[in-house]
Order: C-alpha cells, then sequence, then structure tokens
C-alpha cells in the first residue's frame, strides 16, 4: 500500500528579551543555577506577573513576517499541573486567544518549486526551569534561571507531507526570527525546540491517521531522523495490523529511535482558565503599523531581490539569504568591491570552504566581510591576480595582517602589469629553454596553444605569481611565434 | 492612649503629650497582657517596632514628621513583611520567613508607621469567623463566646481591643467588613483595583483587596491615602491619580441619595440588625438625606457565583505550596507525587481544601463553561446591578452581615457559614468599595452598617461614614475587656 505522511510543527523560539516574560530577571544564558530567578520566578507567595513589552513587540513582528491576523485582544491563560521546575503549579500560556493568529509561511522544496505551509496560531508563554539529575545522590536538583524565559510557541496547520518538508519549514522559522532579530535560534542552547505531530494514511485517504507527537526535537537533522524513524514504526505497524495509539514520545538521537513517554490515557486535564493578575492585551493599530514599518527586509524578499536587483542565480541568492548573519555578510562584500557576483563567488567559495574546513560559523569567520571586500576589490582593479589572491586570504584566515593591501604589500603580491617587466622575463625563460623552444617551433600550428601552458608556467614562477597572466599569455605568443 | 484615634495619637505626638516609643511600648504591654485570651497575634515583632518608634520620633524631631508618622499599626499576617514571619495563617507557611516587603508594607514603613507584628485571619483568607487559622481561633472582644468574623478576624479584634489603633485587612468577599462589623469597628474595602496586590498571598486574584481597618472613618481615609496608588508590579492596579481622602470627609450630606436594596433586608436578616440599620438610616435622614428602596435583582446570584469563582482562583494559586522550594513539606517523601500529596495534605486545613477540591473541579474539562464560564457572566449581570443602581443613588446603605457576630463553633455547616457573606460578596464581584460602620449593638454584640458606592467613590463613602461619626458614638464604644484591664 502506498502511505502518505502528514506532520505538524510546533516551534518554540526563545525571544531574545533582555529580561523575563513576566519579571524583571535577567534571561542571559549559562548563569550558574538560580543566580537568574528573582522572587517572582521562584513564585514566592505575594508575587504577581508583570507583562515585557518587549516580548509582546516581538511576537507581533512575528506575526507581521508570516503576514498573519494580528487580533486586537489577546489573553493569557494558567495552565495547570504540578511539576518540580514549574514553580507557581501553573504555566502562564494563551488558550484561546492567541497573540497572533493565522498566517503563512513560504518553503523551498528540493525540486527547486516552493510551497505554503500554513500557521495556525503563534502564542506567548514562559518557559520552565530545568531538572538536573546529575550530581544529586539520588535527588533532583532545580535550576529556575530559565523559569520565565519569554517562549512564542508557533503551531503549524498538518500541512508537511515529508520530513525534507518538516525540515525545510523549521528553517524557514528559524530564519525569520533570526532575520527579525526576536530569537538567537541556537538549537544547541535549547532557544529553539520543536514538538513533531506525525500520522500515516493510506494515499487518496481524506482523513488523518492517528498521530504521535515527538517532544523537544532540538536540531533540523534530529528532527529529520526522527520523523523517518516514526513513519516507518508506524507503517511496519499499521501492515502488521496493529494501530497507532495517540501519544506522546521522545526521540533519543543516540539509538536513532523513538520512544513512548505517556499515551493521552495519562494525559493531564489542564484546566486552563483567563489569568486573573494579567489584563488582556490590546493592541492598537497605530502600534501595530509602527512595528510593520519598522519590519527589517525578510528572507524571501532579499532572495527574491538578490536575483531581480544583483542578477545572482536562484541557488546562490537562496543560500545567500538563508541566514540573516550570511546575507549581512554577503551584502558588506558586496557593498565594499562593488561586484555582486564576484563577491557571492568569494563567499561561496574560498570563505565557505575554509569555514566549513574548520567547522565555523560564519559570525566567527576570521576574515571579516571588509576585508574580503577590499580584497575582491583588489583582484577587480587589477592590484592581484586570482592566485595571488588566494595566497592573500589565507594570509589574512591566519590573521598576517590586518587588510588585503598591507598583505599584498608585506609579500610582494602586487600583480606585475608593466609590459617592459614582463618581456624581460619572458626573453629570460625563453633564453633558459631551448629544448622547448625547439619543440615548439617543430610543432604543428594547431598543437602550439597547449604546449605555450609551460612558459606561462615558468614566468608566472619567475615572478613569484604577481605576473597579470593575461599579459604574459599575449606576449609569450607573439614573441615565440616571431621565433618561429 | 489606647482609646485613642490615628487622629487624636497623631495630634498628641505632634503636641509632644508623649512620644511613639512610649505609645509603642504601650500597646506592646497591652498585646502582651491581653492576647493570651484574644490570640488576636500571631507574630508579634517588639524590637523591630520600638526601633521604628524610635526612628519616627527622630523623624518628628527633626520636623519631618508626616500625618501617620509614628503611629502603630498591626498587620494581618496575609501581607508579605521582609525578614518577618508571613504565615497566612496556615502550616504550610508556618515557616516562612518573606524576602520581600508587599507593595501596602512598603508604603506604610515610608509614611512613618510602626508595624506591632502580623494578625491572625482564617487560612489563606478563607472563612468568615477566623475560626479556619492553623494558629488557633481569635476571640471576640465584645464577648468571648463570640466569633470575631473573618477573614480578618484577628485586624478586628486587635483594634477592639485597643492593641493597636488601627490594622490592615484583605477583602475578597467581606473580609475586613464583616469582622468590622462584628467587633464595633470601621472597615473599608476599596474599588478593585486601588490598592496594589502586590505582595499578598494570593486567595482569589480577582477579588482580592487590601484596605484599612481602625475606629474612624476618618483614620480609615489616612491610611488609604498612604497605601492607595497605582503599583508597576500589580499590573490590576488601576493608573489613577490618589486624592486626600480626608479633604471631603466633613462635606454635609444634604440631598444625599441613599438606596436600601429590597434584597438585603429579606429572610435571615436578625430583626436586633434590621432595627439598627433602620435606625442608622433615620440618622441619614436627620442630616438630610433622602432615602428610597431599589432593587438588585441578581443579589442571589452572588453566593454561587462567588464560590465557583474565588475557588477556581485560589486551586490555582495555592498550587505553588508544593513542598519543593518553600513551606511545609512532608517528612521522608517517598516519591514526588507522595511529597505533593502528603506535604499539601498536611499544610493546608479542611476548609482550604476543599476550596481547592471545588476549585479544581470547576475548572476541569468538561465542566468549565457550566460552571466557571457561567459564574463570570453572572458576575456581569450583578455588576450591572449596581452601575443600574447608582444610576439612581449615591450609595447603598445595609446590614454588613446578617447577625451580629455568632459564637464559636456554632457554625459547623460550610454553606451556612458561606451565606454570612450574603451582603458582602457580590461587592467583591462588582469591584466596587464598601466601608463598615458601627451602628449599634444586638445585646452585646456590635452592629455593622454596610455602605456602597460606585467604583473610585471612596472619598464620598468615607465622608458619609464619617457624617455619621458626627452624629452617633457607636464607634465610641469600648468592649469590657479592655476597659478591665486598662
Amino acid at each position: 500500500m502506498q502511505w502518505e505522511t502528514v506532520i505538524g510543527l510546533e516551534v518554540h523560539a526563545q525571544l531574545a528579551t533582555r529580561s523575563k516574560i513576566f519579571s524583571g530577571a535577567s534571561t542571559a544564558f549559562g548563569a550558574d543555577p538560580n543566580t537568574q530567578a528573582c522572587a517572582v520566578d521562584l513564585g514566592l507567595p505575594g508575587v504577581l506577573p508583570v507583562l515585557n513589552e518587549q516580548a509582546v513587540a516581538m511576537a507581533v513582528q512575528f506575526g507581521l513576517a508570516i503576514h498573519a491576523e494580528i487580533p486586537e485582544v489577546s489573553v493569557f491563560d494558567r495552565k495547570n499541573y504540578f511539576y518540580p521546575d514549574l514553580p507557581k503549579g501553573y504555566q502562564t500560556s494563551q488558550m484561546y486567544h492567541p497573540i497572533v493568529g493565522a498566517g503563512e509561511v513560504e518553503i523551498a522544496l528540493e525540486d527547486g518549486s516552493s510551497k505554503r505551509i500554513r500557521v495556525h496560531h503563534a502564542h506567548l508563554e514562559e518557559d520552565a526551569g530545568k531538572s538536573l539529575h546529575e550530581d544529586f545522590h539520588g535527588m533532583t536538583g532545580i535550576d529556575l534561571n530559565r523559569a520565565g524565559t519569554p517562549l512564542l510557541e508557533i503551531v503549524s496547520e498538518p500541512d508537511m507531507r515529508s520530513a525534507k518538508e518538516a525540515a525545510a519549514y523549521l528553517k524557514a522559522i528559524h530564519s525569520i526570527v533570526t532575520y527579525l532579530g526576536i530569537s538567537d535560534g541556537n538549537m544547541a542552547e535549547g532557544s529553539m525546540r520543536c514538538d513533531v505531530n506525525v500520522s500515516v494514511r493510506p494515499a487518496g485517504q481524506a482523513e488523518f491517521g492517528t498521530r504521535a507527537e515527538i517532544k523537544n526535537v532540538n536540531s533540523f537533522r534530529f528532527v529529520e531522523r526522527a520523523i523517518e524513524f516514526e513513519v516507518e514504526r508506524q507503517i511496519e505497524l499499521l501492515e502488521d495490523g496493529g494501530k497507532v495509539v495517540q501519544e506522546t514520545r521522545l526521540f533519543d538521537p543516540e539509538r536513532d529511535e523513538t520512544r513512548s513517554m505517556r499515551t493521552k490515557e495519562e494525559a493531564n486535564d489542564y484546566r486552563y482558565f483567563p489569568c486573573p493578575d494579567l489584563l488582556p492585551v490590546v493592541l492598537d493599530q497605530a502600534y501595530v503599523d509602527h512595528l510593520r514599518e519598522a519590519l527589517p527586509e525578510l528572507p524571501d524578499e532579499k532572495r527574491v531581490r538578490f536575483q531581480a536587483e544583483l542578477g545572482l542565480s536562484a541557488y546562490d541568492a537562496g543560500v545567500l539569504s538563508a541566514t540573516r548573519e550570511m546575507a549581512e555578510y554577503f551584502e558588506e562584500v558586496r557593498d565594499v568591491c562593488g561586484d555582486a557576483k564576484l563577491a557571492a563567488n568569494w563567499v561561496m567559495g574560498e570563505l565557505a570552504g575554509a569555514l566549513n574546513r574548520e567547522g565555523l560559523a560564519i559570525t566567527d569567520s576570521p576574515v571579516s566581510a571588509r576585508q574580503l571586500g577590499e580584497l575582491v576589490a583588489r583582484v577587480m582593479d587589477d592590484t592581484i591576480n586570482g592566485k595571488a589572491a588566494k595566497q592573500v586570504f589565507q594570509a589574512l584566515w591566519n590573521g598576517q595582517g590586518q587588510s588585503a593591501d598591507e598583505v599584498i604589500e608585506a609579500k610582494g603580491l602586487r600583480q606585475v602589469t608593466d609590459t617592459g617587466a614582463i618581456e624581460a622575463m619572458i626573453d629570460q625563460v625563453i633564453a633558459d629553454s631551448p629544448a622547448q623552444v625547439a619543440q615548439y617551433r617543430d610543432a604543428e600550428p594547431d598543437k602550439r596553444g597547449k604546449m605555450i601552458g609551460y612558459f606561462v608556467g615558468q614566468v608566472m614562477k619567475a615572478s613569484r605569481g604577481t605576473a597579470n597572466p593575461q599579459q604574459v599569455n599575449a606576449l609569450l605568443k607573439q614573441k615565440l611565434d616571431a621565433l618561429c | 492612649m489606647h482609646d485613642k484615634t490615628l487622629s487624636e495619637l497623631a495630634a498628641a505626638l505632634t503636641a509632644g503629650e508623649f512620644t511613639s516609643r512610649e505609645l509603642t511600648e504601650h500597646q506592646l504591654a497591652r498585646i502582651e497582657r491581653l492576647d493570651g485570651e484574644l490570640n488576636s497575634f500571631i507574630t508579634v515583632t517588639p524590637e523591630r517596632a520600638l526601633a521604628d518608634a524610635d526612628a519616627a520620633d527622630t523623624a518628628r524631631a527633626r520636623g519631618e514628621a508626616g500625618p501617620l508618622t509614628g503611629l502603630p499599626l498591626a498587620i494581618k499576617d496575609l501581607f508579605c513583611t521582609e525578614g518577618v514571619l508571613t504565615t497566612a495563617g496556615s502550616k504550610m507557611l508556618a515557616n516562612f520567613v518573606s524576602p520581600y516587603d508587599a507593595c501596602v508594607v512598603e508604603k506604610l514603613k515610608a509614611a512613618g508607621t510602626v508595624s506591632l507584628g502580623k494578625v491572625n485571619l482564617d487560612e489563606f483568607a478563607m472563612g468568615s469567623s477566623n475560626e479556619n487559622s492553623a494558629f488557633g481561633p481569635v476571640k471576640n472582644p465584645w464577648d468571648a463566646g463570640a466569633v470575631p468574623g473573618g477573614s480578618s478576624g484577628g485586624s478586628a479584634a486587635a483594634v477592639a481591643a485597643g492593641l493597636a489603633p488601627a490594622a490592615m485587612g484583605t477583602d475578597t468577599g467581606g473580609s475586613i467588613r464583616q469582622p468590622a462589623a462584628f467587633c464595633g469597628i470601621t472597615g473599608l474595602k476599596p474599588t478593585y483595583g486601588r490598592v496594589s496586590r502586590y505582595g499578598i498571598i494570593a486567595y482569589a486574584s480577582s477579588l482580592d483587596q487590601a484596605g484599612p481597618m481602625a475606629r474612624t472613618a476618618e483614620d480609615c481615609a489616612l491610611l488609604l491615602n498612604a497605601i492607595a496608588g497605582p503599583d508597576p508590579r500589580d499590573s490590576t492596579s488601576v493608573a489613577r491619580g490618589v486624592p486626600d481622602y480626608t479633604e471631603e470627609l466633613d462635606a454635609p450630606l444634604t440631598g444625599l441619595k441613599i438606596g436600601l436594596p429590597q434584597e438585603y433586608f429579606g429572610d435571615g436578616l436578625d430583626p436586633a440588625v434590621a432595627t439598627a440599620v433602620r435606625e442608622a438610616v433615620r440618622v441619614y435622614e436627620s442630616l438630610g438625606a433622602t432615602v428610597r428602596e431599589v432593587s438588585l435583582p441578581h443579589t442571589h446570584y452572588a453566593i454561587p457565583a462567588y464560590y465557583v469563582i474565588a475557588p477556581a482562583e485560589a486551586s490555582s494559586n495555592l498550587s505553588r505550596y508544593d513542598g519543593v522550594r518553600f513551606g511545609h513539606r512532608c517528612k521522608a517523601p517517598s516519591d514526588l507525587v507522595d511529597l505533593y500529596k502528603r506535604s499539601r495534605a498536611e499544610g493546608f486545613g479542611a476548609e482550604v481544601q476543599r476550596r481547592i477540591l471545588i476549585g479544581t473541579h470547576t475548572l476541569s474539562e468538561g465542566f468549565f463553561d457550566a460552571y466557571y464560564k457561567k459564574a463570570q457572566q453572572v458576575r456581569r449581570l450583578i455588576r450591572q446591578d449596581f452601575l443600574d443602581a447608582f444610576e439612581e443613588v449615591d450609595v447603598l446603605m445595609g446590614p454588613a452581615s446578617p447577625t451580629p457576630a455568632f459564637d464559636l463553633g456554632a457554625k459547623k455547616d460550610p454553606v451556612s457559614m458561606y451565606l454570612q457573606d450574603i451582603y458582602t460578596i457580590a461587592v467583591n464581584l462588582a469591584g466596587i468599595p464598601g466601608i463598615s460602620v458601627p451602628a449599634g449593638f444586638a445585646g452585646r454584640r456590635p452592629v455593622g452598617l454596610q455602605i456602597l458606592g460606585t467604583h473610585f467613590a471612596e472619598s464620598r463613602l468615607l465622608n458619609v461614614a464619617h457624617r455619621f461619626q458626627q452624629a452617633t458614638d457607636w464607634h465610641l464604644r469600648r468592649p469590657e475587656l479592655a476597659e478591665e484591664n486598662r
């Protein structure tokens, strides 16, 4: 039987506010346990939440970026359950009236086409703390630094049909939130994570199959792997005459499998009700318009502009607009050198290769965008040739010099374009290579083109790579042909 | 000294008749001598009180005294007080020392008042008799066999017995007004949002409001001046300026339109209470007011609506008491669920557990619409009743409670206890202010007249109450207990 996979994602993006969603404590990552938890985060008797306006603005910006409807009124609800890292015994979230309504995100598919994934809604909520199970000798430690960190939960419609589509959607969300600067999107630190709802159904069937929810998947790769495993498990189960049960599962990346956490029968009744400590959030049109005007250029817009205005290929435009950091780097290189295509070649070629080799992010590149832009400019104005440019790049990468010009001077890599000087070197090479000159002379004229390479190499070597290759070629041809 | 009002004490301090230290020592000595019997205090803080008094005397000597500088107060043990035990009347918090001050406490400190200590209450402010305290019941200073009312029973008893000239209370369904009535003092519940709830241990967040309890309306005005106003830490506090609440106290009542809700004079109203209230209304007529009957048609839905909304909020508000971070933790829990179950079963008293169970039930899947949503709809109707009435009249008057203080142990059935709050509860649901003033006696036990106004009409209520106290002497009566031991 042919099976169709149906996937929906709930993405939790930690918002990059300085303080928590309902308290003034810092949200910085990595501090000592419980040093960034104030009375409100600890849920002490008598404390009250105060909504962080920045979190509201960020959520609205996200809504605007996915062309979502922004309701005038949204309401915080309490989701009640007991857990040691949930200090108040409830999580403040938005159940019935979320801050962002229905919207959509476009994803690029491998065959070059694109697909729209609908977003059901996005809501604000507070994160819980962390339970620490190591080092406490049979007890559990609680770290409440993360408690109260603002989260935007982005809930998609079940519109994805493969693990690849799910990963592409997650990447698109990642790219939107990082472009907006509302989340650092750092999946390794848990700033972005997702719950994946997966079901399968016979191809052509209208109703959805029973779904399983895979909780807390925290990398693009794991999302794909978890879905692939889960789909296979469900199909196998169904083909063996079994039934999929609605349940929560956990992905174990070490074993590359999902495992059951709890079934629906054990599910909590969260007893949602409007939080009486917080007023409904009322957004006036002027506020929303103001945020709309302040929106930065988004990945899709950038991709289109890179193609239309800069003349880049669809592929190049896609790669260079994929992340905000990449796009910013590329645009600075281009601004400094003035040529989009050369800038694109260098960023996607030499730079990307070096970053890959060393496993570095573009933000950690030892060669700054300005340095690379100046380097490309020197190629464009013929100060150096392509070969020397690679040497300059390597030197900058290794920290040998502050700028391309400095390296060019220090290493004497300035391109020689003085015809007299090049002719002198050519004459010397011809004089030193009587055998090769004889061969050249004796060869059929249509074979001579290949043989000239030897002489070019010798001249370039003599110039330590600095001679202009085009000039060397042209002059050599003249001189050798004169000997024939 | 202990019979004086706050304004009289302030005048005496200004005149140099005695110092704040002498006054504070006197009050502490009275607490020491009389409170063993009354049980109005949970925690007395003599060192802090005397240090506060000395600081106040110093400030006064420098000419920096305000209207409340050096005046001693008792604080309901529901307000968080930095470095001092804050129990909420519960075993759950019997060991809880708050690391911070409630907004009200901060403001009272800034006003130069002296805190004598923390007074008794029904556990987590749930009750109408003060019998639900883990620290034992409080006795009514007028009659040791009677309850002082609740939940602010310790506050009311301490003021009535002259242990403190005034106290802070909180009112979620009548918890300031009913004990004020039972103990023959004056108690004001301000408009919801008028006083910050920050640092008040939450019972039902959409209903809780702090207010002053004192001998006179004038004293309540002085205290409200100090504690009212918006607070950035409480999103439900209202951004609205604070007038000087003493300014209109003496305004004449000529032409005042008083409404008597017919629903407040029906079955179950004690005849002696009815007589006292009708007598008080006649006093107002003699002061130039006109009286008419009005109707609040949804009154009889107030108690059921309250007992859905308040327990629902409470069930969530009290989830934080889980034995994990502070408060009572059971001994040797076998696992996490055992820790939760036993810590909460041991830490909470019967009434608190009952309300948590009610609230958990009404919020649960399948019941939410029938209970919580319906109750919220009823709440809007009740509020509208009041708004309609205030189109017709300036204030509403009636009894604060259907009976005078009842006997300790008399109300074993929770529902009969809940019915005690029939005249006070709708006020919290509507968010309007109310004040209870002494208006006579039923035998030895005081009767309270409740006066209600529209939202933010505190100045008017205080004015109406003050003029009554200029014309009567019920608020000047003192219980024998305190007389005998002078």
